[in-house]
Formats: C-alpha cells, structure tokens, sequence
C-alpha cells in the first residue's frame, strides 16, 4: 500500500490557511506578459504602428467600402478621383474598395498557417528532443526531406494537379514551415530536457507525455512565440505570392495579392491600383516582423521595459548578489 | 606621487546602488591595505563582497553605479581618473582574478598569445624589452613550467588549478600595486585549492602586493588574511585582525556564521541561521541582522549601528551588543557517533554488487560494492570526478550504463526508471544538487509539490493538501506563504527545502541527496542539513548522503564511503574515518580540508541537547 507511508497529517491538525484548491491553476500567464511587455518596447510601438491598421482595415474594411468590389463602376484604368481615391483596376473596378475587402481572406488563411506550421513543427522538434537516439533521428531526417524541396515547390505542385483549395493552400504553406520551426524548437527542447526538473518529473514516473505537456513546453514559450510571428510574415508574404502567380485566392474574389498581379499591365494608367496593395502587404510584413523582433528582445532580457514584478527573494536579489 | 605614508590601497566612504532609484547595495565601505598584506573581505550571498571587490577598480556591474567614496591606490583615486586613465591602471596598479578561470580565459587562443596579449596591453613598461623571458619568469613564479607544450596549450588543455595560475600570472605580470581575487578558488578541489592559495600567498608576500582576497569561505581566509572584514547586506559589520575576528568574534553575525560552519575534529549538530539577508531597498531601519539576531533588544531596532571600537587591537563592530557576541553562539550539540549508529538488526536495504558504470568508452565506476542497512545514513565522500554522482544517478535509475547488480528490499532492481515500478519509485527519492534547476520555473510550489502525491497515492483531494502542508511545515517553511509562489522567487536554501519536501510527499524509504548543500551558503547549509538529519531520524529514513565535504559527514552520517576514481578506497563508521583515516587519499583529503578550517569552539563546551530551531 502506497498510502500508508505517506506522512499523513497528525493527530492535532496543523493549521493549514491556504488550502491548495484556492491557488489559481495558472498565475503566471507568461505569453500575454510577454506580449505587453514587448508592446512597451520602441520596437514593440512601431511593429504594433504598422501592423494594427492594416489588420483593422482587412477586417473592418468590408463594411465600410463604398462600392461593391466586383462592380463595373467606371473606365478601366480610370486615375483617383473624389469618388475613386485609388482609381479603378483592370476591370474598371473600385481600387479603394477593392483594396477594403482584399485582406481578411489573406489573414485568416496566413494565420492558419501559420498555425499547422508551427504546431507541426513544434511537436516534432520536441518530441526528437525528448526522446533522442532513434525517434530524434527518424524525425529529423524526415524534415530534412521536406526541407530538400525549394520552399513551396512541393505545394505549388499539388495546388495546381488538386486545384487551388482552401484548405490545401493552407496546408502547403504550414507544411513548408514545419522543417525551420522543427530546428529552432528541438534546438531550444534540448536545453529543456536537460534539466533537472524534468529528471525529477521522469523519477515520479509520470507518463512522457505529461513531462513533455507539463514540464518541458511551458519553458519553450519564448521561442515558440518568436516562431510564430516570424512564420506569420513567411505566411502572408507566401499567400500574397500565391494568389500573384494565381494558385492562391481566385479571381473575382478581391485579394492583395492578385490585384498586383492584374493590374501590372496598368501601371502607368493608374498606378495605384499596384502601389496601394503592394504598400500594405509591405506594411503589414515589416510591422509583423518588427514586433516579433520586440518579443524575442523582450523575451531574452536584451531590452527590458518590465513592470517591477514581484521581488525575488532576498537573499537572489539581483544587485546584491556577491556573484 | 607617492605619498610615502600612504598605505597601497584606501578605500574612504564607497556606497554603490542600484542606477536610477538609488537604492543602496553596498554602503559606507572603509578601509586600508598596506603594501603586502593580505586583507580578507568575508560575506554570503548577497552581503555585496563581489560588488565592492569590482568597485576597488572602478567597475559596477551593469545596473548599479558607484555613488559616493574614493578608492585611492598609491594615493591616486581611481574612482576619479578619466576613462582612458583608468583603463591603463587597471591591470597594471590594480589587478582582478575573477571566480571562474574557465571564462576569464579566451577558450579559442593559446596561453602563450594571451599572456603576450596580457603583456601587450601595458605597452611602455619596462618589461615589453624582452617579452619572452619575461612571461618565462612570471610562469615559474606560479609554479607553472614555461614549456613550449604549455605555450602552445589552448585553455581547455589544462586543468583548472593550471587555468587559475595562468590568470594569477597575468594578475602579477605588470607587478601591480593592489590585487582582488574574487572567490578564485571557489570550482577547485581542496588540494587545488590550498596549492594556488599557497602560490597567492608567497607572490603577495615577495612583491609587496596588497592583496584583497574576497571570499565566502570563513576558513580560507582566516587563513589566508592578516585583516579582514566581514560584510553583512552591504555594509563592514565586523574588521580587524583575521584571528581576533575568527577567534573572539564581536558581532552576532560573525559568532553564528562561525557555529555554522561543520567541524573536523567533532561530530556537531550544525547551527544554521534562519531566514535570510535583507533585499535592497528593503532593510529595516536598525541593524540589518536585528530580525535574525538571537541577542537583539529594542534599541536594536532604532538606527544601524556605528562601527566603532571593541576590546583588541584594531578591532571594530556594528553592533551595540559587541560585548556579549559569543553569547549569540548557540549552543551545539555533540553527539555520540557511535551511539547514532544503529547494530541494524533491520538488514540491509539497498545492496550495490560490483557495479561498473560507463560513459560512453569511459569507465568512471570500477566493481563498486556498497550496502545500506534500514535507518543508515551513508555519507559517499569524493573529489569532482570520482563518480559518486554518478552512483547515484545509477541507483535512482538517471543512468543505465552500467553493469553488476543492484538489489533493493531482497528484490533485483532494474536499471532505469522506466524499468521499475511505481512502488520502487515511491520507495526511493532523489535530491538534486542544484535545487532551482529541479523545480520548473513555470509551476507554482503548491503545483510542484502535487505531483508526487497525485502519482503515489490514492488519497482524496482534501487530505492531498493537508499532506502538502503538513511536509512544508516538517522542512520548515509556512504553507501559505508559499504554495502560491514561484521556485524563481525563494532563495536557494528555500528552493532546496521544497526539493526535499518533495522527496518527502512520495513517502520515501531511501533518500538520495547529491551534493544538496554545495550550491548554499554556510548557514543555509547548516540548516538544511539540520533539517535534513532530523527527518531522516524521526522517521527512520534509510540516506545516502554525497558530499565533497569531509567535516559536514561528521554531522549527519554514521557510516562513510571514500571514492576515488571510481573505486572505494575507504569505508567504515564515520568517527573511525574521518578521525582516524587509513588510506592515504582520505588521509590527504581531511588534512587539506582542516587545513583552512576554523575550529572556533574550546573543547570543553557542555554537550547538551539542541533546541529545535523554526
């Protein structure tokens, strides 16, 4: 019997004051610290400066345009005017409306993505930490065969043999990020895993599962929050490409990415109708970029603009540490 | 420009802080070295030795700045010079030996470029005429020889005594006025470490240098300093001569430090220090001991107090109790070895046959044979690389390369924790060395403390949390204080009190401890060690206990194993061993540790039982 030799409480109860179910599960959100730290950082301004109106404008955008992105509404080609901003396209289309409704399609499938990619990628990365010598070397190779391709090539094969479906343009590009966030994160797991606390988690003989789940990715939040934005702009760049070279969103549907394509032939006519997308892509990319910048300085301790948290305990008090 | 009164180094008023809120980490530091002496700078962790012995040559660490004194060296405040000034004094009127030599040597370079390079920097003194005999010179006086090999050698190729004294050669290459080694002995083994401190030693004395040796380590340096001061959260609470200081300590701190230190020559219970030194920014308005002070009186508490004179010869405290010190000793407790340890009539419960253990192609275990008996507690006793931890990772089942039997209860024990099952897990209970590396930073101590209940035992929720408090009460520390906390936020004596709370929840019959002291201060060390030997008696625990420490055996264990190398080369009671060794090698290891031990009690000290202590 297990139980008897545990030290069970004695005959006088002690006072106990906090019972353990008052603990709060989870005190320590330490992504969404991370996230308002970074969004304090200078860095963390300027990337949030260039990436929320974009967002804004993609999401809210189709509400508010003022004509309908698929309506004939003037001349092709047709210069800014006061009721065209941005001209007209290739079709004679509104560029501004156009422009409004374009982009949400590219965030959500850029972000999904994003999301197959790093969680892919990220559970192969540690689980070859994790469990070493064979698995390590059976999982690995078998990125680097996804990594032999040219980013995409792959993809771009199935989506024109398939055709261009949602969900299969969604999972070539996460599919094509799953070999770099495999590196990163079984690079940052081996550290991990390493460590003490995870030995102790083994003695305990807790299921491997739940070392990896409880001990071993709460530690891997820094560089699984770096992937992730930075695989976000691989994404957008990537979809915006697809729908240029036109395996990605189909036309009539409105797209930042097709409408560069479309309206090349336009350029000198009414160059806004290239401009205007092609600014807000470079945008949003440069934003997302810049404030993934600033959570991985923020996150590694380079540029610190942390609210005084809680003292540590006296006697590891930085500063006065004889070490 | 040399004042010939002068004294080569002195230091008036420093006060240090945190840059920006000025909240003070070292205050009001003053005192001199004359040329050739050896002045020791005694402390714990986060008494702010290290901030003052970087200070001494105008450096703060990044995040603090220095707010207030004057660091004179011949005279010449360095603390004033222009940068570029500065720079050229450091190395060459004032010179720094950092902790870990390992990094304070450039791992892609020869020595012999380094030491060129070293040389180099200082360019017009007048030993560039002839730079290789020179180096050749400054390479015997370490008692290093100046051969090509060594020349050639890149830092990873030496060990880490040869690594210490290519640093020490640079330090005395420029023959510089004043010289602050910082803990430089603190990775070295004991027989290392008393061969450089006997080189620092002789240099210091033959060249004049004023020396600051900067230490934890209250033996060491009241060995190795004529002076010393002792620093307690930022300030000089106790200078003056090394013996007076070491011998009739003046302030409380001083005297409890002294107790908590484990002795050679008797087997003690160890007087640890509860609590800890005060943050920053948050000492109490009076002496900064005062809350952990055993003698302290109201007035205590009104403002710090002065360091003023006390009985002897030059010898100052902080405190206004100074007289009555050694009453803040507590008693110890010495007690019987042989009285300790039982006949075990209970038999053995782990037995270790022939065991040879692997890394790789390397063996570092050799046909190891051990038993542990019900209610034992085994000290194994050896130098970095003896592979004790390496035993221990193999019974606990961290290692599996190994062959030979291991038997625990009458029943064969795999090798490897996936290979055993949840009774044996339960049964034994490992302690790491470092106690922040074993607990997740990302779980709360009452999530920590959980894992081991849920996992061995069947209980109810309710009774799951009484469980946890009941075994953060058994080492000490307040539940609610706690349980909501992160292992980030506890010092390391703390951490290592959860560890062994864990341990504990599992229920266990044998509790592994590597090296759990090695990381701590003396007088956290004292009490968790305390703690340690307390549980293990009342609740008749089966221990094996792995030290490099031979005087902290003799504190806790009853019987003790001498490894080297791999091999036993000495086992038996722990009174037979450490008094009367038979083996060279433990021979050797006991004379160089009591070397610089302080043996501080008169021998006649009553024997009486200890109290218990929160």
């Amino acid at each position: 019997m297990a139980n008897e030799a545990l030290p069970l409480p004695p005959a006088t109860p002690r006072p106990v004051t906090v019972p353990l179910a008052d603990i709060p599960a989870t005190r320590n959100r330490q992504w969404t610290r991370i996230l308002a730290d970074a969004a304090r950082t200078r860095r963390g301004i300027v990337g949030l400066a260039l990436m929320v109106p974009v967002v804004l404008l993609a999401f809210v955008g189709p509400f508010l345009a003022p004509h309908s992105p698929t309506a004939f509404v003037s001349l092709p080609f047709a210069p800014p005017s006061s009721s065209f901003p941005l001209g007209t396209d290739v079709l004679s289309r509104d560029v501004l409306s156009r422009l409004m409704t374009g982009g949400w399609r590219l965030l959500l499938m850029s972000s999904a993505a994003t999301a197959v990619g790093v969680i892919v990628g990220a559970a192969i990365g540690v689980c070859a930490a994790y469990y070493g010598r064979s698995a390590d070397a059976v999982l690995m190779r078998g990125v680097d065969l996804v990594l032999a391709f040219p980013q995409l090539v792959f993809g771009l094969l199935l989506v024109s043999v398939i055709g261009p479906k949602v969900w299969l343009i969604i999972l070539a590009v996460g599919i094509s990020h799953v070999p770099q966030v495999a590196r990163v994160i079984r690079s940052a797991s081996l550290d991990v895993v390493e460590r003490d606390f995870v030995k102790a988690a083994q003695l305990l003989r807790l299921p491997s599962r739940r070392v990896i789940t409880g001990e071993v990715i709460p530690n891997l939040v820094t560089p699984l929050m770096v992937e992730t934005g930075l695989r976000l702009t691989f994404s957008i760049i990537l979809m915006a490409g697809l729908s240029f070279i036109g395996l990605g969103v189909q036309p009539p549907a409105s797209d930042w990415g097709v409408m560069i394509n479309e309206n090349r032939l336009g350029l000198v006519a009414n160059p806004w109708a290239v401009i205007a997308p092609a600014c807000i892509i470079l945008l949003l990319t440069v934003g997302t970029n810049t404030f993934t910048d600033a959570i991985g300085r923020v996150a590694t301790g380079v540029e610190r603009r942390r609210r005084p948290r809680r003292l540590a305990a006296p006697t590891a008090a930085p500063g006065a540490d004889g070490r | 420009m040399t004042t010939p009164s002068a004294p080569a180094l002195r230091v008036t008023g420093l006060n240090v802080a945190l840059a920006g809120s000025r909240v003070p980490v070292v205050s009001d530091v003053t005192f001199e070295v004359p040329r050739g002496m050896v002045f020791g700078l005694v402390g714990e962790s986060g008494s702010g030795k290290s901030t003052v012995a970087r200070a001494l040559l105008g450096y703060a660490r990044r995040g603090l700045e220095i707010v207030a004194g004057q660091v004179a060296v011949d005279g010449i405040d360095l603390l004033r010079l222009p940068p570029a000034e500065l720079r050229s004094a450091r190395g060459r009127t004032a010179a720094y030996i950092a902790q870990d030599p390992a990094s304070a040597l450039n791992p892609g370079l020869r020595i012999g470029r380094q030491l060129m390079e070293s040389l180099a920097a200082h360019q017009g003194s007048s030993r560039t005429d002839d730079p290789r005999s020179w180096i050749q010179q400054v390479l015997r006086e370490v008692k290093l020889e100046p051969s090509r090999a060594l020349l050639r050698a890149y830092p990873h190729q030496l060990s880490g005594g040869q690594q210490q004294r290519v640093i020490i050669a640079m330090a005395f290459m420029h023959r510089p006025t004043v010289i602050v080694l910082d803990e430089p002995t603190t990775g070295l083994d004991v027989t290392t470490q008393r061969h450089v401190l006997e080189t620092v030693n002789e240099l210091c004395r033959t060249h004049g240098v004023a020396t600051i040796y900067v230490s934890h380590d209250l033996g060491v340096v009241a060995h190795m300093s004529q002076m010393a001061a002792v620093m307690y959260a930022g300030r000089v609470i106790e200078s003056g001569p090394s013996a007076e200081i070491f011998g009739t300590p003046r302030h409380p701190y001083t005297a409890r430090l002294l107790s908590s230190l484990p002795s050679y020559s008797r087997a003690t219970a160890l007087a640890g220090i509860p609590g800890h030194v005060p943050a920053p920014g948050s000492q109490p308005p009076g002496c900064a001991f005062e809350p952990r002070c055993l003698i302290s009186v109201p007035d205590c508490r009104l403002a710090m107090p002065d360091l003023l004179p006390v009985a002897g010869d030059n010898h100052f405290a902080r405190c206004i109790l100074a007289d009555q010190a050694a009453s803040a000793q507590p008693r110890r407790a010495e007690f019987r070895e042989q009285a300790q340890a039982r006949s075990s009539p209970a038999g053995a419960l782990l037995t270790v046959r022939q065991v040879s253990a692997f890394y790789g192609p390397k063996q570092v275990l050799h046909d190891l044979s051990l038993e542990v008996s019900e209610h034992e507690c085994l000290a194994i006793v050896g130098e970095s690389g003896s592979g004790k931890s390496t035993l221990a990772r193999c019974l606990v089942g961290l290692h599996t390369a190994y062959t030979g039997e291991l038997t625990f209860r009458g029943a064969p024990l795999p090798a490897g924790i996936h290979r055993r099952d949840n009774e044996v897990a339960r049964a034994i209970q490992f302690i790491f060395q470092n106690p922040h590396s074993s607990l997740n930073p990302r779980r709360t101590i009452g999530q920590i403390m959980s894992q081991p209940v849920q996992q061995f035992s069947a209980l109810p929720r309710r009774e799951q949390d009484q469980a946890i408090a009941a075994a953060l009460l058994d080492v000490a520390l307040e539940p609610s204080a706690y349980l909501g906390r992160y292992p980030q936020e506890l010092s390391g004596g703390e951490a290592q009190r959860i560890a062994i709370a864990r341990a504990l929840l599992a229920g266990p019959n044998l509790l592994i401890c590597d090296e759990v002291t090695s990381s701590l201060d003396a007088s956290v060390q004292a009490v968790v060690v305390e703690t340690l030997r307390e549980l293990q008696r009342s609740r008749g625990l089966a221990m094996i206990f792995i030290t490099h420490n031979v005087a902290l055996v003799r504190s806790i264990a009853t019987t003790v194993l001498v490894m080297h190398n791999g091999v036993v080369v000495e086992r038996g009671a722990v009174s037979d061993v450490v008094g009367r060794p038979a083996a060279r090698y433990t021979a050797q290891l006991i004379e160089d540790g009591a070397r610089y031990a302080v043996d501080d009690e008169p021998a006649d000290r009553p024997v009486l039982p200890r109290e218990g202590q929160a």
